[in-house]
């Protein structure tokens, strides 16, 4: 089993750097195929290890070799499959696996094709050395790999400034992020004493819970970046600037449940410190209908799937800090699948349309994209939580637990949210795919994608529609490691109330999208409303982070620059290197070659010398203060 | 007045002082070797005067020998003077400035 | 009584000659006081009982190094006056007033210790040029056979330095080369 292990972690890494041989070349076809190939070596090798475990088998834990032993510190490189790794590397690589393919066709005709590949693959590493180490500091080497690897991959075409920019936008509010997940670290060393995970929490039971509050929001602001929430969140929209592959593989199933994971992971804390708990959930039912907000009306096809991701990470928090954390893992799992094919989708529309981004200039669609069609309207489905689809089971499983812990608002918000959702899918759906052909006044001729791409796709919407049927499987695996919370609504009644009544509402909000957009029209009296300016603009968060972060620091880094480093710093060093300069020239007008001059000086060094013998000898003649100090010098 | 090893060793003093204004200030090179002239002699005087007034004849042995030197170094030294004012038609020191640092 | 006399004339004679030597702007009169300080200066080592040393002070220096300096300077030009540049005049007096200073006070201060035994002992009723002699040669030897050698180098670097037509050797060459170079001489004189 071990072997299973180190193959799927180690064989993203060996098509990386198989990848990265080619970095400077033009395109070679082998490194896609032998990245996709190895991606799908580790996928496989993930289902083994998954399906050992719903088998009963035991937990594969592994310490490869050690990293620190230093003093009181250990720590090792150890990696551990048990249920949530498992359930992570498998979502990792199936999706990552989908992904590769389809990026063969998509940067068909990019000439960075080989950098690509190898960006990715290393990501995929990094992402596993994240779900699968044992400890936190692995946990860390591979927060900061995703980090790195998503920075590489949002600038990608660093020619664009706008990319370059977006790209540090997301390092650097990661970053800032990692600061506060770093401290949490630090507190959990410190109080526990070992950073493995077991025994860390066995060891915090026993802790004050000041201390524990403490470690739990900090390691929480360190998720909070990473998964986008308020207010971290700018870099997630932005961050569309990459390349759609990339954002499908990081931006909707796997870097941004990262701080997902970390919750999940973490929750032996997060159930000592209820009060956080509730904090995180909090948090996140406030960015569900924040995010959800900003997609009704934005004009950028990417964008709105991005705080689609946005919203849904929200649910995914609310259920983590609400303690159920089986299905916020569940959720995150039928997310992924579902996301990942709504923007593998949206790629193909890209393509189609010249990488045109706005819907309203979209429309008909469904005539010439026929399998993207009929994909994404199931991906909007399966998001829009309509049963039998995946998303179903889970968003009502989150919407359940906010109702029977009696946190109704946050379950009312949540409800209003899910309706939101599924009125800006399909708003998108309708607005691309239906309605009369608005592209061709833009001389546009749309065209299917490859055929392979979409046979790469349908693995993941075979997923979205039937991930939900395993619930019960997947329940009884998780929680061996999990607790098992079950949420019973005491009444029948009730929840058949509130189920149906949920999909009704839902049906509902499809509805009024289909009518409203079916004839898309843009309402230019609309558009100048207060409400539609504020959430055009993203409520004027970037604007404002402009203005009160960014302007400021630039204008203090000018003044550090100019006036400190510039006048002071170099300034100095200049200045010590002048004082070797200026001397030497001013003593070379000593060798003025003129031997008058010369006897001068000779007669000036002896009177030097004769001055020194003077000092000797009265320092040898009152010589009874000076011995001490000389036999101290080691002159006797 | 009892005249003492001193007043030899102050009078050489003054003497070998005389000669360092006289190297230091002359910019003619003859006159520049007549001060060393007066060097080596305000030398010779405090030799003699310590083997006198320590009973060793090793001061005046040194005597002789800087007596000996001296007179060597001046033949040779006017040969190279004569050399030079052959060739530049001056022994000013202000115009030997080829070894200029 | 007498010493002190002797000593104390010689001395302001010898300090003033040397004084002139060293700052007048005539070649000549430098040349003049510098024999005469010679002179004085001989006449100290008479008092200090170095007879020897006395006689070949004035031979040798009087006689041969300021007889050669007096030829030196018949090359030179001295009817003129010696220009000196205006040098820091207080640099230079500074200095030197300053090393004085600095060397008596190292002498008259009480730091020598008073334990110096002789080496070569002065043996009493001996005369000072018997005893110059017997040391000189038997203890001092070699350095006076080096110092012979050095003088022959010295005398050889002189001539080499200031001689001329040192390519013709007169005793090398046959009679008749002899006569037509002296005719070729007395020719051009003629022309």
């Amino acid at each position: 089993m071990e072997f299973y292990l180190y193959l799927a972690l180690f064989a993203p890494l060996t098509g990386s750097l198989f990848a990265a041989l080619f970095g400077a070349k033009p395109k070679t076809l082998l490194t896609g195929i032998v990245t996709s190939s190895l991606l799908f070596v580790s996928f496989v090798s993930s289902s083994i290890l998954l399906g050992n475990l719903l088998m009963g088998g035991k937990v594969v834990h592994v310490e490869m070799m050690t990293w620190m032993a230093t003093g009181d510190l250990y720590i090792p490189f150890g990696f551990v499959v048990d249920q949530v790794s498992a359930i992570m590397m498998f979502t990792v690589t199936l999706v990552s696996t989908v992904v590769h393919v389809y990026a063969i066709g998509y940067m068909d005709h990019d000439k960075s094709f080989n950098r690509f590949f190898s960006y990715l693959s290393a990501f995929v590493f990094s992402m596993l050395i994240l779900v699968m180490s044992d400890n936190f500091a692995g946990l860390f080497i591979g927060w900061e790999g995703v980090g790195l690897c998503s920075w590489l991959l949002i600038g990608f075409w660093y020619h664009k400034e706008s990319a370059s920019w977006a790209a540090n936008e997301a390092f650097i509010m990661n970053r800032i992020a990692d600061l506060g997940m770093l401290v949490g670290i630090f507190l959990v060393y410190w109080n526990t004493g070992t950073l493995q995970y077991s025994e860390a929490f066995a060891n915090m039971k026993g802790l004050d819970n000041h201390i524990l509050t403490l470690m739990g929001s900090f390691l929480f602001i360190g998720a909070m970046g990473k998964s986008a929430q308020f207010p971290l969140h700018t870099w997630l929209a932005d961050a569309m600037e990459g390349p759609t592959p990339v954002s499908a593989l990081i931006h909707a199933a796997t870097m941004v449940t990262a701080g997902v994971y970390l919750v999940v992971r973490a929750n032996p804390l997060y159930d000592l410190i209820p009060h956080v708990g509730l904090m995180i959930a909090s948090v996140g039912a406030f960015v569900a209908i924040f995010a959800a907000s900003m997609a009704l009306v934005n004009r950028d096809m990417k964008r709105i799937i991005a705080y689609s991701t946005l919203s849904q990470l929200g649910y995914m928090f609310v259920a983590a800090g609400l303690g159920a954390y089986w299905v916020a893992l569940f959720h995150l799992m039928a997310h992924a699948f579902f996301k990942a094919l709504l923007f593998l989708g949206a790629g193909n529309v890209m393509h189609a349309m010249d990488s045109e981004l706005d819907p309203f200039k979209m429309g008909g669609l469904r005539k010439v994209m026929k399998g993207t069609f009929i994909m994404m309207t199931l991906a909007s489905v399966a998001l829009a939580g309509i049963f039998p689809l995946a998303g179903f089971f889970t968003k009502d499983m989150i919407l359940e637990a906010a109702f029977v812990e009696h946190h109704y608002i946050i379950y009312s918000v949540l409800l209003f949210t899910a309706g939101l959702t599924a009125f800006y899918s399909f708003r998108l759906v309708a607005l691309i795919f239906h309605g009369e052909e608005r592209y061709k006044l833009f001389g546009i001729h749309p065209h299917e994608a490859y055929k392979y791409m979409l046979v790469a796709m349908s693995p993941l919407l075979l997923l979205a529609i039937i991930a939900g049927w395993f619930k019960m499987t997947y329940f009884e695996m998780v929680t061996q490691l999990l607790p098992a919370t079950e949420y019973h609504i005491h009444s029948v009644a009730t929840y058949w109330i509130m189920t149906i009544g949920t999909q009704l509402f839902v049906i509902l909000a499809i509805v009024y999208a289909y009518k409203k957009y079916q004839v898309a029209k843009q309402d230019a009296e609309f558009e100048k409303r207060l409400c539609y300016k504020i959430l055009i603009n993203q409520y004027y968060i970037p604007y404002l982070y402009n203005k009160v972060l960014i302007e400021p620091y630039r204008a203090l880094s000018a003044f550090f620059w100019k006036s400190v480093d510039q006048k002071i710093v170099d300034a100095s060093v200049d200045g010590i290197a002048n004082i070797f300069y200026s001397t030497g020239e001013k003593t070379r007008t000593m060798q003025s070659g003129n031997l008058s001059t010369m006897l001068k000086w000779m007669v000036a060094g002896l009177v030097a010398l004769l001055s020194l013998a003077v000092v000797f000898a009265i320092a040898v003649r009152y010589s009874d203060g000076v011995n001490p100090l000389l036999s101290g010098l080691g002159v006797q | 007045m009892e005249i003492g090893l001193n007043h030899y060793l102050v009078l050489s003093t003054i003497l070998f002082a005389i000669g360092l204004v006289g190297i230091m200030r002359r910019k003619n090179l003859l006159m520049l070797f007549f001060a060393t002239e007066i060097l080596l002699n305000s030398v010779n005087i405090s030799f003699a005067a310590i083997s006198h007034y320590y009973g060793d004849l090793t001061g005046q042995m040194f005597a002789f020998f800087v007596i000996a030197i001296a007179a060597s170094e001046v033949a040779v030294g006017l040969g190279l003077l004569i050399v030079w004012h052959k060739r530049h038609g001056n022994i000013d020191l202000d115009l030997m400035s080829t070894m200029k640092g | 009584m007498f010493e002190a006399i002797a000593f104390y004339m010689f001395a302001f004679l010898t300090i003033a000659m040397f004084y002139i030597a060293v700052t007048t702007s005539q070649a000549l009169y430098a040349l003049t006081a510098l024999a005469s300080g010679m002179i004085f200066i001989s006449a100290f080592y008479f008092i200090l009982g170095a007879d020897f040393l006395g006689a070949v002070q004035i031979v040798v220096y009087s006689g041969a190094v300021l007889a050669l300096y007096a030829f030196g300077m018949m090359f030179f030009d001295t009817t003129r006056d010696i220009k000196e540049k205006q040098g820091n005049r207080y640099v230079v007096i500074g200095l030197s007033v300053l090393s004085a200073l600095l060397v008596v006070v190292i002498f008259v201060t009480p730091l020598i210790s008073s334990n110096i035994t002789a080496l070569y002992p002065i043996a009493e009723g001996v005369g000072n040029t018997q005893q110059v002699g017997m040391v000189l040669f038997t203890k001092y030897l070699v350095p006076f056979e080096v110092a012979a050698i050095m003088l022959l180098v010295a005398m050889v670097a002189g001539i080499v330095l200031a001689g001329k037509k040192m390519d013709l050797s007169l005793t090398l060459m046959s009679d008749a080369e002899i006569r037509t170079i002296k005719e070729e001489k007395t020719k051009k004189v003629l022309s």
